[in-house]
């Protein structure tokens, strides 16, 4: 009676349960891609049509225009405690994605994140990151812990078995929480379809090419693709063999671009 | 028949052995790469200068690449042509223990890699032990690096025969050993052409022949509580079905509480029909036809088919912890959603898993497998691992990290015929209408019993008037028991000989136990001198006790002598006096040590203040700990 995509739900759900109960202040990343969508969709899920935490977004102000509608509008209907952040001094003063795009990412996004994480005094921070995204996640733990600085040692990372995960640590560290680890793009895709969950409508394609994964606008590309439907885009992943952050500058810098972000504290 | 579930495949083995290398040249085989990947690595490779490696697919991670040892456990997915798979990628080398174990314990199968020059090793034959332990019962052998010993059949045929007889003796009969050269892709996908002499399935066709772990639904139903929601007039009991099936209008019985309610209801979002049925996997909430108390860490089951209820069960665990395990030492365990304190009571015997060799000790290292003996303060509700082992297993705690993780075996143990919820049948028959969880979240605290404990003279008449001060400051109810306050009244009629001492203390254990039931915090200041005396005062709701050590020494106590009492004892005024003439029994192991003779009186206060602020402070959040497994 249970599909594969039952299973992937009902460990989410767990998951975020597991987060709930046992961390003093969390809160839930939002932005505005499909996975955090997806991620939110079954926070309700796991608490009956309840948000019981802060959903955050970190606006770089770069974020494609079609990404902040959406997030308002859903915002007000699915009624979020929403807690929009963003690093007001750094873009004063200038930053943008032509000083680095490394720079840019830890100055828009890492840093405004720390900063609510550290202005909220949250404990937990609930990311829908996926290990079949790119190398570095795939080593991810679900649960994840911070240092105080927010840095990822991925070199000495806990232990993590039978569902049973870290969730005591010193005062000062901080846990990210990652309940969509274990699924797939296809299957996020596969998930909006069957529960009909919206979405910004730069993924669908127009004139044959349309946005796979989300940033900012500076620094996110299109594929090209004429997968104008959910049906249509689970179609065109069954046989693509074009990775899904191909079209995010960020990663490429550097041969370790990537790494060097997610170890700094990005997401 | 196809399946669009992915089957999850752990690849172990000794160090060098060549796993990522034969998971890099599968995920090739079977197009599973994305466009560039294998391009991106060989323009690293000659940017570097070094010679391209299947291995480099799989090791994303700059630090690895520079110490050519894959770190973490990576996940892999790829699609043969029967169903999806992901790869779990352990890391071979012995440092890194404890990630192969967090790979391999979610696998529903393993491949065993093994070097067919370098034969079996100690780690091939650790691994090999550990998913055994791990439950992991399909294995495959693969015997890599053929083409280093000229596709020799004979060769192959020894190191058959090692590994045969190593899985063997620890009960585990391989599905299949397969004879490859994965940097070429012999025998992965398509039989070797230099290897004609085996005629046995390739690694696919042996992966495509695993069976997906079978599902828990036909044991007897767990249904571990995780949380309890309150978002609306509803109060769900959420949690996630282990074993088993549960419907509407079931009785469940939750242990170890031994309370009973039956389901009223699924609880469901957004889904059209009601629910009446769940089965093992599935996440959810249930409503019960009575409001009765019931907090995290309770198993809910059908009333004829219970889990265990024991304070003592045996376990065999594999330790990673940097710190080694002692005998007599105290670790939080974490078994399904409840935790216990448990003392490591013996250790048994520890095992040298690459030749099976046991040795006595009282220490258990880092990477080793040990069969304890484990006692919990009050009943932990749990299963054999060989019954049911997602409730027969668990990880223990120290300080904030996972250190060990171990399954139950009950063995030997005459609990095994005691079903959890017995342990309450004597309490109180008469139910009151407002439930302990009602008080405490009206005092917006937890309530429980402080049984301070030490010498006279040790400080803990004046530790506990300041804390009973400071307490009531902060808005806590409480209050304190104290020794000649009690004589005048409740206790008047008592003397002082040692069994109307004995009598002293049971009577202060009882009221101690009414001011909890309560909801207050009650804190105790009695010598108690004998340990026996205050594990009964504890057995009485072992949830709600806390004992604290007032530490000082005798010395100290006779320097200090604030009564002049031990002057009095020495020159015989008293009889029976304890540390002079009576002994004092110091805690074995109690919850909280204060040692006044380093610590001022504030900062003795502030550690008692500290504890009781993190195990007691917030009536909302249930610390599991100290569960309140006591009827009203």
């Amino acid at each position: 009676m249970s599909s594969d995509l039952d299973a992937l739900e009902n460990q989410s759900i767990f998951i975020i349960r597991e987060a709930f109960n046992r961390i003093d202040k969390i809160a839930i990343l939002w932005s505005i891609g499909k996975d955090s969508n997806v991620l939110l969709w079954l926070v309700r899920k796991a608490f009956f049509g309840h948000v019981p935490f802060p959903v955050v977004h970190v606006d770089t102000h770069y974020k494609i225009p079609e990404m902040i509608e959406f997030r308002d509008r859903f915002a007000k209907e699915w009624n979020l405690p929403l807690i929009v952040g963003g690093n007001h001094k750094a873009l004063a003063d200038g930053m943008n994605p032509g000083l680095g795009r490394v720079t840019c990412c830890s100055a828009l996004k890492t840093e405004p994140l720390k900063e609510i994480i550290k202005e909220n005094g949250f404990t937990g921070v609930i990311v829908g990151i996926r290990r079949d995204e790119e190398g570095t996640r795939s080593k991810e733990r679900v649960f994840s812990p911070r240092n105080q600085a927010a840095e990822w040692d991925f070199k000495d990372q806990p232990p993590e078995f039978w569902d049973q995960f870290k969730t005591d640590f010193a005062p000062g560290t901080h846990l990210r929480i990652h309940p969509l680890l274990h699924w797939s793009e296809l299957d996020v895709w596969r998930y909006v379809e069957r529960e009909n969950i919206p979405l910004v409508d730069l993924y669908f394609a127009k004139n044959g090419r349309r946005y796979r994964s989300l940033g900012c606008a500076p620094c996110t590309g299109m594929v090209d693709s004429q997968a104008a439907t959910v049906a249509e885009i689970i179609e065109e992943l069954k046989t693509t063999r074009v990775s899904e952050r191909s079209g995010r500058a960020q990663d490429k810098e550097s041969e370790d671009a990537f790494e060097r972000l997610r170890s700094q504290g990005y997401m | 028949m196809t399946s669009d579930t992915a089957l999850k495949i752990v690849i172990v083995g000794h160090v060098d052995h060549g796993k990522s290398t034969l998971v890099g040249r599968m995920l090739h085989e079977t197009n599973s790469l994305p466009d560039g990947k294998v391009e991106t690595l060989r323009e690293v490779c000659d940017r570097r200068g070094m010679p391209f490696e299947w291995a480099f697919v799989m090791d994303a991670l700059q630090a690895e690449r520079d110490q050519g040892i894959t770190i973490d456990t990576a996940h892999i997915p790829f699609r043969s042509a029967l169903r999806p798979y992901v790869i779990i990628d352990a890391p071979g080398h012995k440092e890194f223990l404890k990630n192969m174990i967090t790979g391999a314990a979610s696998a529903d199968a393993a491949v065993l890699v093994i070097d067919a020059l370098d034969g079996v090793q100690e780690q091939s034959r650790r691994h090999g032990y550990l998913l055994h332990l791990l439950g992991l019962r399909q294995l495959a052998v693969v015997v890599n690096k053929m083409d280093a010993v000229d596709y020799s059949e004979s060769r192959f045929g020894e190191v058959c025969a090692q590994i045969r007889a190593y899985l063997l003796s620890i009960g585990v009969t391989p599905t299949q050993i397969i004879p490859v050269a994965a940097r070429d892709g012999d025998n992965l996908l398509v039989p070797s052409a230099n290897m004609p002499w085996y005629q046995g399935p390739t690694v696919i066709e042996t992966l495509d022949g695993f069976k997906p772990q079978a599902s828990a639904f036909e044991l007897p139903l767990r249904f571990p509580v995780q949380d309890v929601f309150k978002f609306d007039h509803r109060r769900i009991i959420a949690g996630r079905i282990e074993s088993g099936r549960l419907k509407v209008g079931d009785r469940l019985l939750f242990s170890p509480s031994g309370k009973t309610a039956r389901v009223s209801s699924i609880e469901a979002w957004n889904r059209p029909a009601p629910t009446i049925v769940a089965v093992a996997g599935q996440s959810i909430g249930i409503t019960l036809d009575e409001q009765i108390f019931i907090e995290r860490g309770q198993i809910a089951s059908l009333e004829d088919a219970a889990p265990i209820g024991t304070e003592c069960f045996r376990a065999r665990l594999f330790w990673l912890g940097r710190v080694p395990m002692q005998q007599g030492q105290r670790y939080k365990l974490k078994l399904a959603t409840a935790e216990h304190i448990v003392t490591v009571e013996k250790i048994e015997r520890i095992i040298d898993v690459s030749d099976l060799a046991t040795a006595d000790g009282v220490v258990v290292e880092r990477n080793a497998v040990a069969e304890v003996l484990l006692r919990a303060r009050s009943k932990v509700a749990l299963d054999a691992f060989v019954d049911n082992p997602r409730t027969g297993r668990f990880v223990l705690v120290d300080n904030y990290d996972i250190v060990g993780g171990g399954v139950i075996s009950l063995d030997g143990l005459a609990a095994r015929n005691c079903a959890a919820h017995q342990a309450n049948d004597d309490l109180s028959p008469v139910a009151h209408q407002i439930t302990l969880e009602d008080r405490w979240r009206s005092n917006r605290h937890r309530g429980g019993v402080l049984w301070l404990t030490g010498l006279s003279g040790a400080g803990k008449s004046t530790i506990s008037m300041e804390l009973e001060r400071r307490l009531f400051h902060k808005g806590y109810q409480v209050f304190v028991l104290d020794g000649d306050n009690l004589r005048r009244g409740l206790c008047a009629d008592l003397g002082f000989s040692a069994e109307d001492r004995a009598e002293n203390i049971r009577r202060v254990g009882e009221v101690a136990h009414l001011f909890a039931q309560a909801g207050m915090i009650v804190i105790t200041a009695f010598i108690s001198p004998y340990q026996s005396d205050r594990d009964r005062a504890r057995s009485i709701a072992p949830a709600l006790f806390h004992e604290v050590y007032i530490k000082a020494s005798l010395e100290e106590c006779l320097k200090r002598d604030p009564k002049g009492l031990y002057a009095k004892a020495q020159q015989g005024g008293i009889a029976q006096f304890t540390g002079v003439s009576a002994p004092y029994e110091a805690p074995v192991q109690p919850e909280l040590v204060v040692d006044t003779a380093q610590l001022s009186i504030d900062e003795s206060v502030d550690l008692v203040l500290r504890y009781i602020e993190r195990d007691m402070q917030k009536a909302d959040a249930t610390p599991a700990t100290i569960a309140p497994d006591v009827a009203l």
